[in-house]
């Protein structure tokens, strides 16, 4: 493959065709350019790889299993695959990226952690990593987050994090993550800022791909082993920011036999003005560093997106899933709070496995694939549901 | 010559001061320029509201998201500025503000307009420095705008020596690392060296500080070092609640200026 014609490959502005670059204040501008002109070297060290690899091994749980949902299958009339990242330690494939840059942050002599977080498996995963490395960890979550996700907030606090409740715009994941910047600007020189998703300024939707990409990589592998070919026709992801995906499609991103499926969350529906499906209601626009697709109205100031689930709850998306929309590689498809819940009880009951609310976007899209029985479809089983008993318990009735 | 070199060539110790269009009350815009510069202003800053703030703290995200509720917006404010130079004929005046609204605008149609109605001079921190000189630099010359730029203590000499190059207003010297409105550093001696260092580069552009500076002995002390001193964050918090904004703010000024 040519590098030139890769989606992997942003360039060196950090562009996936006209969306990505680094759109920061100056006062970020040292800390980004930091981290850019070091992390392709770090990552490429034999010794970081050595250590990330086995961390990944003894402390995450990989390779996770690439399991075939039988009973799933037979439902849809296709092969089903479940790429297990609910069974990666903390509970969700946030983990592979806070791995990755705990140990870039060590190299790059940083002493303190900040991170973002959403539905708190981002939080919890940085939490986590600080924990084992010993460093000091400061995460920012929306009010309304802190609510909806509790038990998350206690597990980063005792994990030794301190959760700061970002309280402006929609008390969301947006906010939590202009807060962490401002975080950044204040503390530019002992901090590194573990972003949680493929967005943000070059080079983190790079960098944060390239440390999901493990997801797609062992999908081949045991694709191979399973079905005889490293091949699906379909891979299926959720997308908030979009960093699942981003690890899910990775290695066939070149590959223009697998159809990439991306899931938005409609929340209320696509037009009911309460909605996250940034591919249908964005236009390009830069938010947090990136020119991306952003909900915003028609003067440039950036909605307050809705979904039930925390973790979707994002008015952009990584300029890599914008691009992939762009050119047409991916497809994007839009699933309601309620489909979404539907799909938590189908493979509950199904599989004997409790999806997190936003993995459960990506399964309710199975019904509108049009697989056939022979195709292969993988999709990402990106997190676990414990974080989100309470919202189930709530929504029993739609459940049962 | 321009009104920005008019300014500095004319006098020591400038005070720029920021407001954010459209706040406290909407219309408050137009008579908040006039009554700055007559209590002492030599410069306005003038903010865009947006409604995600990166590089300003509290007070200028509370100011915007008011303004924003109170229906400010980039046409909104154009048509109030048509009364800018009849207000303020000689006083330099910048906007500042983030890209998306700008972009969203349309970026050459912003550049227009904003010298249609005597506008001076940008401040757009995000900006990206090579993107402005590719693309924006030559339209900026081209509608008779300046573009005014950040440096903060972490900001290298290379770069400082490329952004002086690239300007022809004055430079924005961040007084530490924070976001607008960051009260005290941790290190008063570092900053004093930052400053010098600054100061001791010969630039070709005068420099303002900023970030910050709250009251007189703040800008008395950030006069000892560069050009004069932008008030922001101080202005607006004396701004809220005021029954009569105008002259809330031509009191702070008088407070800043007095002997
Ligand atoms: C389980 C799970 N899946 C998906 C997401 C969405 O993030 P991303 O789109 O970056 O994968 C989150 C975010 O919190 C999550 O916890």
């Amino acid at each position: 493959m040519n590098p030139a014609t890769s989606y992997q490959q942003p360039s060196a502005r950090g562009y996936y065709g006209e969306f990505g670059g680094a759109f920061v204040p100056e006062m970020l501008y040292p800390n980004v350019e930091e981290l850019r002109t070091r992390y392709l070297d770090i990552l490429a060290d034999p010794t970081f790889q050595a250590e990330l690899n086995q961390l990944l091994r003894d402390y995450v749980g990989r390779p996770t299993p690439l399991f075939e949902a039988k009973r799933l299958s037979a439902k849809y009339g296709t092969r089903i695959f479940l790429k297990r990242e609910d069974l990666c330690h903390t509970g969700a494939h946030k983990i592979n990226n806070t791995v990755g840059q705990i140990l870039l942050a060590k190299r790059l002599g940083k002493k303190r952690i900040i991170a973002e977080t959403g539905a708190g498996q981002h939080g919890v995963a940085t939490a986590t990593v600080c924990a084992l490395m010993g460093l000091p960890c400061v995460v920012y979550m929306g009010a309304v987050d802190m609510e909806r996700q509790a038990p998350n907030v206690a597990r980063m606090r005792l994990l030794g994090a301190e959760v700061r409740r970002a309280e402006s715009g929609s008390q969301t994941l947006k906010d939590a993550t202009n807060e962490a910047i401002r975080d950044w600007i204040a503390n530019p020189v002992d901090t590194h800022y573990i972003i949680g998703s493929v967005v943000g300024p070059h080079p983190y939707p790079d960098l944060v791909a390239r440390l999901q990409a493990v997801i797609s990589e062992e999908m081949r592998k045991q694709l191979l082993e399973q079905t005889g070919t490293e091949l699906p026709d379909y891979v299926v992801a959720c997308v908030g920011g979009g960093s699942n995906a981003a690890g899910a499609f990775y290695h066939f991103l070149d590959e223009p036999s697998v159809r990439l499926i991306a899931v938005e969350a409609a929340g209320h529906g696509v037009d009911s003005g309460h909605s996250a499906a940034t591919s249908v209601l964005g236009k390009p626009g830069i938010i947090h560093g990136s020119r991306t697709l952003l909900m915003q109205d028609e003067h440039g100031q950036i909605t307050e997106p809705y979904s039930l689930s925390a973790g979707l709850d994002y008015p952009g998306i990584g300029p890599l899933h914008a691009h992939l929309g762009a050119s047409g590689r991916a497809e994007f498809v839009a699933i309601t709070d309620d489909e979404a819940l539907a799909a938590v009880a189908e493979l509950s009951r199904f599989e004997g496995i409790i999806p997190a609310l936003e993995t459960a976007h990506a399964l309710a899209a199975l019904g509108q694939l049009g697989a056939g029985p022979q195709e292969v479809v993988v999709v990402n089983l990106s997190g676990r549901g414990d974080k989100d008993l309470e919202t189930y318990l709530k929504n029993l009735d739609k459940l049962i | 010559m321009n009104r920005i070199a008019q300014a500095f060539a004319s006098k020591q110790n400038l005070l720029n001061t920021y407001f954010t269009a459209g706040y406290p009350s909407l219309h408050d815009t137009i008579p908040l320029a006039k009554a700055l510069v007559e209590a002492g202003a030599d410069i306005l800053e003038i903010g865009m509201p947006f409604s995600d703030p990166l590089a300003d703290g509290p007070v200028i995200q509370g100011s915007s998201t008011v303004a924003l509720a109170n229906g400010m917006n980039l046409p909104v404010l154009f048509e109030q500025l048509k009364e800018l130079r009849t207000a303020v004929p000689t006083t330099p005046v910048l906007l500042m503000g983030y890209l998306n609204p700008v972009m969203q605008f349309g970026i050459e149609n912003f550049l227009k307009r904003a010298a249609e109605v005597g506008v001076d001079g940008l401040i757009l921190p995000d900006l990206p420095l090579d993107e402005y000189e590719e693309q924006y630099h030559a339209l900026f010359q081209q509608y008779g705008l300046k573009a005014v730029f950040l440096i903060t203590p972490q900001t290298s000499e290379e770069r400082i020596r490329r952004l002086d190059a690239l300007s022809d207003a004055f430079l924005y010297l961040v007084s530490g690392p924070g976001t607008t409105g960051g009260t005290t550093l941790p290190d008063a001696e570092a900053q004093q060296q930052y400053f010098e260092r600054i100061a001791g580069m010969n630039l070709k552009n005068p420099r303002l500080i900023g970030f910050g500076i709250a009251d007189k002995a703040g800008f008395d002390r950030a006069c000892q070092y560069a050009n004069g001193a932008i008030i922001g964050s101080a202005l607006i918090r004396a701004l809220d609640g005021a029954d009569d904004a105008p002259a809330a703010a031509a009191r702070f000024v008088r407070g800043i200026r007095q002997a």
